[in-house]
């Protein structure tokens, strides 16, 4: 496998200094690889920095595409293929993009003996979503069925990007929330 | 003061009397506050790092040998003694020297369970205070904290808590003039259930897919990056601070013989009062159910209650005496596991909370063993047909034979646990399967479980 960092190749004139659109990247920032570096660099073995990198990818690349992946192997040197098959176990990974607002909304027993299976599909609803179906046409949403939030004593519960929680929700807070969102109170998904 | 949430917390902290001596409050002090995280606050107001202090003075077998005495046992899941477990890391000796880790597991995600998040809402210091006298204890060199990937606030907050730790000299090197150095990383999870089970976890923390290890070898002699390696919750290393404080004898006084100490207790479901309680061990469920939990919040009579998270065989009326402790629990043929207490009042559809268990099972199972994969992937379909309205009479049976074929030939654990609920659901609630079957319909009405699903 070659290793050596290529600048992103691109049919696009970029300015100097200037990125590609998240979606479209294949490399770290200088930044994002030195971060990387660093979290190696405090685990016994660097193999352990594979979550955190993939972490970080999502943030930098908006998702963990195929080009996300190989990122993460270059930074770390290590097989891509391993990195494939751990991105490839873990659901908040995403594989495909998802809406500046990516909500995930729990139907675990718990929430659904308080109305998380109704709350999810009036989500939808409003959305206009399915569950793991990419984003809304405008790109502001995607719905996700989480798995127990731990969160089952103020149920139901959904959780906006990376946000703190929001609990005991019902129709009305979700509207709530979704003006929240289009008015940039929440921080958008990976930034 | 740094600033992590300012969402408030609804969540129910405390009850007529916790604080007591009857009740006492060792595990969420000032919890309900999102002002008490900071070291400042742990220090003054909770008797912060005077446990890590005393520790340090003591022997490290001295301080194992305490936690022994308190009787505690692993508020994770399997409720094995932690001083016990703690023994069994290697010593150093002449000729071999070992590096010895600590992993506390915040994976938190058995349905039912949201106590460990609490403790590293308000008291993080709590925990890092009783890694760092797990950490003396056991003459570890680092300490990892595995944390659920969507708890990215209390990562940073945790993250902040250990700076806080660091510059006050309680990390870092020769720590309070010992000559002894420990640190700790915090491991971010990224969505996976399995990632609780303790050799899955190190595996996950190691930069791999979060698989369960063949045991043997037990991580004490193998375990992280191939180091012996202790594992525990996080309320069980959080409750260790109060345990040296008090004394272990002292801590062995509450609850009861073989089950001593306080756990945090997660009530969820059709409770009026869902929230978080700290008890002694061995209350009656019916306790905490009614006089605690307020009973039921729709008014309809409970019909059925997990008692020690989504994974624990299910109780109907005749179980509600129970007392909840380990050993009791599992006498009355479930499991006290990880104090989710889940309440399911009479409307709610049996085949559609077993469904939804058994769907959770199938989609986290990690694929190695075939029991555990194709086993719980049938047990949803079959589930899924009965719903549906396509069931047959022999389903039933069918499902009875699969169980017995799952548990106890898996690697881990996750294969029996989705047998737990599978098997106690449908022997206790037969009536409702059957109907399910005959009448193609729910026999009861009450909230709908599933999303997206007709038949009902
Ligand atoms: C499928 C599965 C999931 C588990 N999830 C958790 C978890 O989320 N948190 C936890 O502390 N223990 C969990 N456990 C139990 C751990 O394997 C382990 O027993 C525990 O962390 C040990 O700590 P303790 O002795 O302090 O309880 C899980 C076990 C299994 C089999
Ligand atoms: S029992 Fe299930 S989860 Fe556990 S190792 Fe086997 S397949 Fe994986
Ligand atoms: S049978 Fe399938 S799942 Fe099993 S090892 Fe082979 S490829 Fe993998």
């Amino acid at each position: 496998m070659n290793h050596s960092l290529s600048p992103e190749t691109t049919d696009q004139a970029l300015a100097p200094g200037e990125r590609l659109p998240r979606s479209q990247r294949t490399e770290f920032s200088p930044e994002a690889i030195a971060e990387i570096h660093a979290i190696a660099a405090s685990y016994p073995d660097k193999l352990a920095a594979t979550l955190p990198a993939l972490h970080i990818a999502q943030r930098e690349f908006g998702f963990v595409s195929l080009d996300a992946m190989k990122a993460v192997a270059r930074a770390l040197s290590i097989p891509e293929a391993h990195v494939f098959g751990v991105a490839s176990f873990y659901t908040m990974y995403q594989k495909k993009p998802v809406g500046k607002f990516h909500l995930q909304v729990c139907t675990n027993i718990c929430c659904a003996l308080s109305g998380g299976a109704e709350f999810l599909e009036k989500v939808c609803e409003k959305t206009g979503c399915k569950p793991g179906g990419g984003p809304s046409p405008d790109g502001l949403w995607s719905v996700e069925e989480a798995e127990c939030l731990a969160s089952c004593g103020s149920a139901p519960v959904m959780q906006v990007n990376a946000d703190v929680y929001d609990e005991n929700l019902d129709e009305a807070r979700l509207a709530e929330i979704m003006k929240a969102c289009e008015r940039g109170e929440y921080r958008e998904w990976a930034k | 003061m740094a600033t992590f949430r300012t969402k408030p917390d609804h969540q129910r902290y405390t009850f007529e009397g916790f604080g007591s001596e009857k009740y006492p409050n060792l595990m969420l002090r000032g919890a309900g506050d999102l002002n008490n995280w900071p070291m400042a606050t742990y220090v003054a107001k909770h008797e912060g790092y005077m446990a890590a202090k005393k520790a340090l003075q003591m022997e490290p077998v001295a301080v194992t040998e305490e936690v022994k005495t308190s009787g505690i046992r692993g508020r994770g899941g399997a409720g094995f003694p932690a001083g016990l477990k703690w023994s069994f890391m290697p010593k150093d000796s002449s000729d071999r020297k070992f590096t010895r880790y600590v992993v506390c597991n915040g994976d938190e995600g058995e349905p039912g369970t949201f106590k460990d998040r609490a403790i590293l809402e308000y008291n993080p210091h709590q925990l890092i205070e009783g890694m760092i006298i797990a950490g003396w204890a056991m003459q570890c060199q680092t300490g990892f904290i595995y944390i659920r990937g969507e708890f990215l606030w209390l990562i940073e907050k945790l993250e902040y808590a250990i700076q806080e730790a660091r510059d006050a000299g309680y990390l870092g090197k020769d720590i309070l003039g010992t000559g002894w150095d420990f640190d700790l990383i915090v491991h971010r999870g990224a969505g996976a259930y399995i990632c609780g089970e303790e050799t899955a976890l190190l595996n996950s923390l190691e930069g791999r897919r979060g698989e369960p290890r063949v045991k043997p070898p037990f991580p004490a002699a193998k375990g992280a990056f191939g180091q012996p390696t202790t594992i525990n919750n996080v309320e069980t290393l959080a409750a260790v601070p109060a345990i040296l404080r008090m004394g272990g004898a002292e801590y062995a006084k509450l609850g009861r013989p073989k089950n001593t100490g306080t756990r945090v207790f997660c009530l969820s479901g059709h409770v009026k009062r869902p929230g978080l309680y700290e008890l002694p061990l061995g209350l009656p469920l019916d306790f905490i159910m009614n006089d605690l939990g307020g009973g039921s919040s729709t008014g309809r009579k409970i019909k059925a209650v997990i008692p020690g998270g989504s994974s624990a065989p299910v109780f109907s009326e005749q179980e509600f005496g129970t007392l909840m402790d380990f050993d009791s629990v599992r006498d009355a043929g479930s499991m006290a596991g990880s104090g989710g207490i889940i309440m399911l009042d009479e409307d709610t559809c049996m085949v559609q909370a077993c469904l939804r268990l058994i769907r959770f099972y199938a989609h986290e199972s990690c694929g190695q063993c075939t029991p555990c994969r194709e086993g719980c992937n049938w047990m949803e379909m079959i589930l899924h047909r009965i719903e549906h309205g396509h069931g047959r009479l022999a389903d039933l049976e069918l499902l009875e034979s699969i169980t017995p074929n799952i548990a106890g030939k898996t690697l881990c654990p996750l294969g029996d646990a989705a047998c737990g609920p599978m098997d106690s659901m449908l022997k206790k609630f037969h009536l409702e399967f059957e109907h399910h079957i005959t009448h193609k319909t729910c026999l009861v009405s009450g909230h709908q479980l599933l999303a997206n699903v007709g038949g009902h």
